[in-house]
């Protein structure tokens, strides 16, 4: 609920160079691709491309000065460019980042940038996988309200602290970054992995939904929740902030409860 | 090349294609064709809220949201449209809680609500709470919870299919009053998929347009990469005219020099502008809602700031979004998305820190012209039976000459549905209308031309010499020198394009090739764009013309109609024919704009 506040002052004094600005820096950095097309070569390899960039650019940027002026055949997927749509989730320097939330400044430009595909998933080209086992995963976790009963005429009460209870897990873009830096899921492709996890969480703490227990039932399964390690890259590789090993560990709880 | 058949085809699977998809899904045999993952859509970048007058902490009623939404948009809205908007928007938002949408909520535990710009309690009297929302992200949850029930209903996706041409026919029919003329019927789409490189024909009994908008025809937009004007482009190469594409919005608050959208929930949750003075500057030029005016007006004053020396930064090229005085706490909880993308992209600190902020290319109020049963129109009022359009490629017309926040998302929902609804029900009672001798032929050669380009131009800079001319002579003010300047550069990409070279020759994901391909829908909407903003010689909503700077409704009251025409020749520009189409009015004559 907004809460009334006082009107703020018509004129207040800004501070000398409030508001940022100044001089952009520019660096060199050189990009270390990791390149594969099957209609050109069935082996994957590393290509430099050396790139003059400035301060507030991302890999994204750098991604796309290669594409825009050297290589048009540099293949990745991006769409909204600043961490909302889940497309461009890839590896950078050996961690699971979005091209477009990662800016050049935060990393050690001394050294060549490595960007290579995530993992765990089969590449197509390039930096783009086939993302179709990811989300085959997400399905079978039944990520949808199951409400049983009358429909209510108006909305559905929720109290806000019911509300806030599964907060976190809603924040979810299913870029993938969480389940592909996940080890399990390198190695047993069958894990549901930490995303589908997730999303199964945003709809088991939900107070409004009545299949909490079949959605436990599907996560208890060998190839569910206890396949977890809690190695905590999920947590970290997450872009949204969201603690994903956390909301395992909440899943694991409620299983265990439940058969108490 | 292969060919599928389905009694619906949709095309986009943002918000409105999703809505859409949920109610086709249920009643009829339904393909959902995206060049994006779905989830990958631009809904999801949507922030502030949705409106509906539910008056849950505050008396409200449709009856004012409908006034709100036609001044809004300078009374170029169609009455009735906004009307239908208004009133089903309660349901849109109470359909989508019941999907599963975690509002935000009250202490009694109803849909929180909150201000916007433009939302005004009886007629102008004061801000009105009428925004439901979901903290900074309503648009991400509003397309998690569509995608959720499509997958809850089974809605079959075609992922990364990219449409590139719609099939229509054409037949004798006579009117009412004897004069014959040629009737489009729809027969299906041509799509690409991205992966193999594959053509496949989609024969379908209802076609729904859901593709979404044009930012990229600007520099400085909050759209994402993908918003080139496909389905708009489309369906103009194919004869429909196009309604109102003069009128872009740009929405005051991007991030200066990034474009990337803060919300206008910031202000509504009490963040306020201030130019290098620390001045409110938004008292001055609207003294009732002040910062909460319209975008067009907000975006204007903003501009206008800058233009007149009171611009901050070292190039004195922005003006200041201040939130310090708010609760951390309360920012925090409210706005913590576009908080974060302040830290991310700016290293600005909001809490302590005002933020740099210019007007970025938002949204199209024009589009693909409908009626109110998302139907396609071939002119001012021939339907084309089993086309459909919904969401920013459409116009319906409910935003008119400027939209009001939040009226996107709800926009989506209830006329995303409507389509839906209506597709499933046409094809019940339809037949197939046969597909055309060699049906992918238009669109093999579009492809094969390009792949085979060896030119010496490249996409990426014909784009952006595109998008730096439309941010310099098309934005915010504009002129008759500024728009043929603007033409003429238009005109001479056009034959660069020609000429240009793809590198990669290759079929599986040819993203060079989509960019190629994309570039030539984009100078297409730019040129229709700024030819129809030539012709509208008065200010508007968001057309803003310094040499005609007054509203005109003796000449200018009326939607304008673009129709690709290869013989069409006036004022600086060929090959697009301009009509005009009246304005419904229902019960708000017009009046002067003030807030």
């Amino acid at each position: 609920m907004s809460t009334e506040l006082p009107e703020p002052a018509s004129v207040v004094k800004l501070a000398p160079g409030v508001g940022g600005g100044g001089e952009i820096p520019k660096f060199d950095i050189t990009l270390r691709v990791r390149r594969y097309d099957p209609e050109v070569s069935e082996e994957a390899s590393w290509e430099d491309f050396k790139l003059t960039m400035y301060g507030t650019d991302r890999i994204l940027d750098a991604l796309h000065k290669v594409k825009w002026e050297h290589d048009g055949s540099l293949s990745f997927r991006r769409s909204c460019a600043h961490g909302v749509c889940g497309s461009d989730a890839m590896r950078i320097n050996g961690r699971n980042r979005l091209a477009c939330k990662t800016l050049l400044k935060d990393l050690d430009t001394s050294k060549p940038i490595t960007v290579e595909a995530i993992k765990g998933l089969p590449v197509e080209k390039d930096l783009i996988v086939d993302m179709e086992p990811f989300f085959q995963s997400y399905r079978e976790v039944m990520p949808f309200l199951v409400a049983k009963g009358h429909e209510p005429s108006k909305e559905r009460y929720q109290s806000v602290e019911d509300r806030e209870r599964f907060d976190d897990t809603t924040k979810c873009i299913l870029c993938a970054a969480c389940t592909s830096s996940c080890p399990v899921f390198w190695t047993d492709g069958q894990y549901f992995g930490p995303a589908a996890i997730v999303n199964a969480h945003r709809f088991i703490f939900d107070s409004r939904d009545e299949a909490g227990d079949m959605r436990l039932e599907i996560l208890n399964d060998k190839e569910g929740v206890w396949r977890c390690r809690t190695t905590f890259n999920c947590s970290e590789a997450c872009p949204r902030g969201i603690q994903v090993t956390k909301a395992i560990a909440e899943v694991k709880q409620a299983i265990l409860a439940r058969s108490l | 090349m292969q060919v599928h058949k389905y009694d619906v085809v949709i095309v986009g699977a943002g918000g409105a294609g999703m809505r859409a998809a949920i109610e086709s899904g249920q009643r009829a045999r339904t393909a959902v064709l995206t060049k994006l993952y779905p989830t990958r859509s631009h809904t999801g970048a949507a922030q502030g809220g949705m409106c509906a007058a539910l008056a849950n902490v505050e008396e409200d009623n449709w009856e004012w949201h409908t006034f709100d939404t036609i001044k809004g948009g300078d009374y170029l809205v169609d009455q009735d449209a906004a009307e239908v908007m208004a009133k089903e928007a309660i349901d849109a938002v109470l359909d989508l809680e019941k999907m599963g949408l975690p509002f935000n909520r009250t202490p009694e535990g109803k849909i929180d609500q909150r201000r916007f710009g433009g939302h005004t309690r009886d007629h102008g009297k004061a801000p009105v709470r009428r925004a439901c929302y979901a903290a900074d992200r309503t648009g991400h949850m509003i397309l998690q919870t569509l995608y959720q029930n499509c997958v809850k209903h089974n809605v079959e996706f075609y992922n990364e299919y990219y449409v590139l041409d719609l099939l229509l026919v054409e037949e004798d029919a006579v009117r009412a009053d004897g004069t014959p003329y040629k009737q489009k019927r729809v027969a299906g789409v041509v799509s690409y998929d991205l992966a193999s490189g594959e053509l496949h024909v989609f024969q379908a009994k209802s076609v729904v347009f859901a593709s979404g908008g044009a930012g990229k025809v600007f520099k400085t937009t909050s759209n994402a990469h993908t918003l080139t004007g496909d389905g708009m482009g489309i369906a103009f190469r194919r004869g429909i005219p196009l309604e109102d594409m003069e009128f872009f919005q740009f929405h005051p608050t991007g991030l200066a020099g990034l474009g990337i959208l803060l919300t206008e929930g910031a202000r509504g949750e009490g963040a306020i502008l201030r130019n290098s003075e620390g001045e409110r500057f938004m008292e001055r030029y609207a003294p009732t809602i002040k910062d909460l005016a319209p975008r067009d007006i907000v975006a204007r004053s903003m501009a206008n700031e800058v233009r007149e020396g009171r611009g901050c930064g070292p190039n004195k090229d922005y003006v200041l979004l201040d939130l310090t005085h708010l609760e951390p706490e309360h920012i925090e909880s409210k706005l913590p998305d576009i908080t974060e993308f302040a830290r991310t992209y700016l290293g600005v600190e909001p809490f302590t820190e005002p933020v740099p902020v210019y007007p970025t290319a938002h949204y199209a109020m024009g589009g693909i012209p409908t009626n109110v049963e998302a139907q396609v129109l071939q002119d001012n009022d021939t339907v084309i039976p089993g086309l459909f359009a919904a969401g920013e490629v459409a116009c319906v017309s409910v935003h008119g000459s400027n939209r009001l926040g939040t009226n996107s998302l709800l926009d989506i929902n209830v006329f995303g549905k409507r389509a839906g609804l209506a597709a499933a029900k046409y094809a019940r009672d339809a037949e197939f209308v046969a597909l055309p001798e060699e049906p992918e032929a238009f669109t093999t050669t579009l492809l094969e031309d390009l792949r085979n380009a060896n030119g010496t131009e490249r996409v990426a800079v014909l784009r952006k010499e595109l998008q730096d001319t439309m941010d310099a002579n098309v934005q915010v003010f504009r002129t008759a020198e500024s728009l043929q300047e603007a033409l003429d550069v238009i005109k001479s990409l056009r034959g660069r394009y020609k000429n240009v070279a793809i590198q990669d020759k290759g079929k599986r994901f040819n993203l060079d090739l989509l960019e190629a391909v994309e570039l030539g829908f984009l100078l297409d909407m730019a040129e229709v764009m700024t030819t129809t903003a030539m012709h509208r010689k008065e200010s508007r909503g968001g057309h803003y013309r310094e040499d005609f700077p007054d509203r005109d409704d003796v000449n200018f009251m009326k939607h304008s109609m673009a129709y690709k025409d290869a013989d069409a020749v006036s004022e600086g520009t060929s090959g697009i024919r301009l009509e005009t189409k009246p304005v419904v009015f229902t019960r708000y004559q017009p009046m002067e704009r003030k807030y």
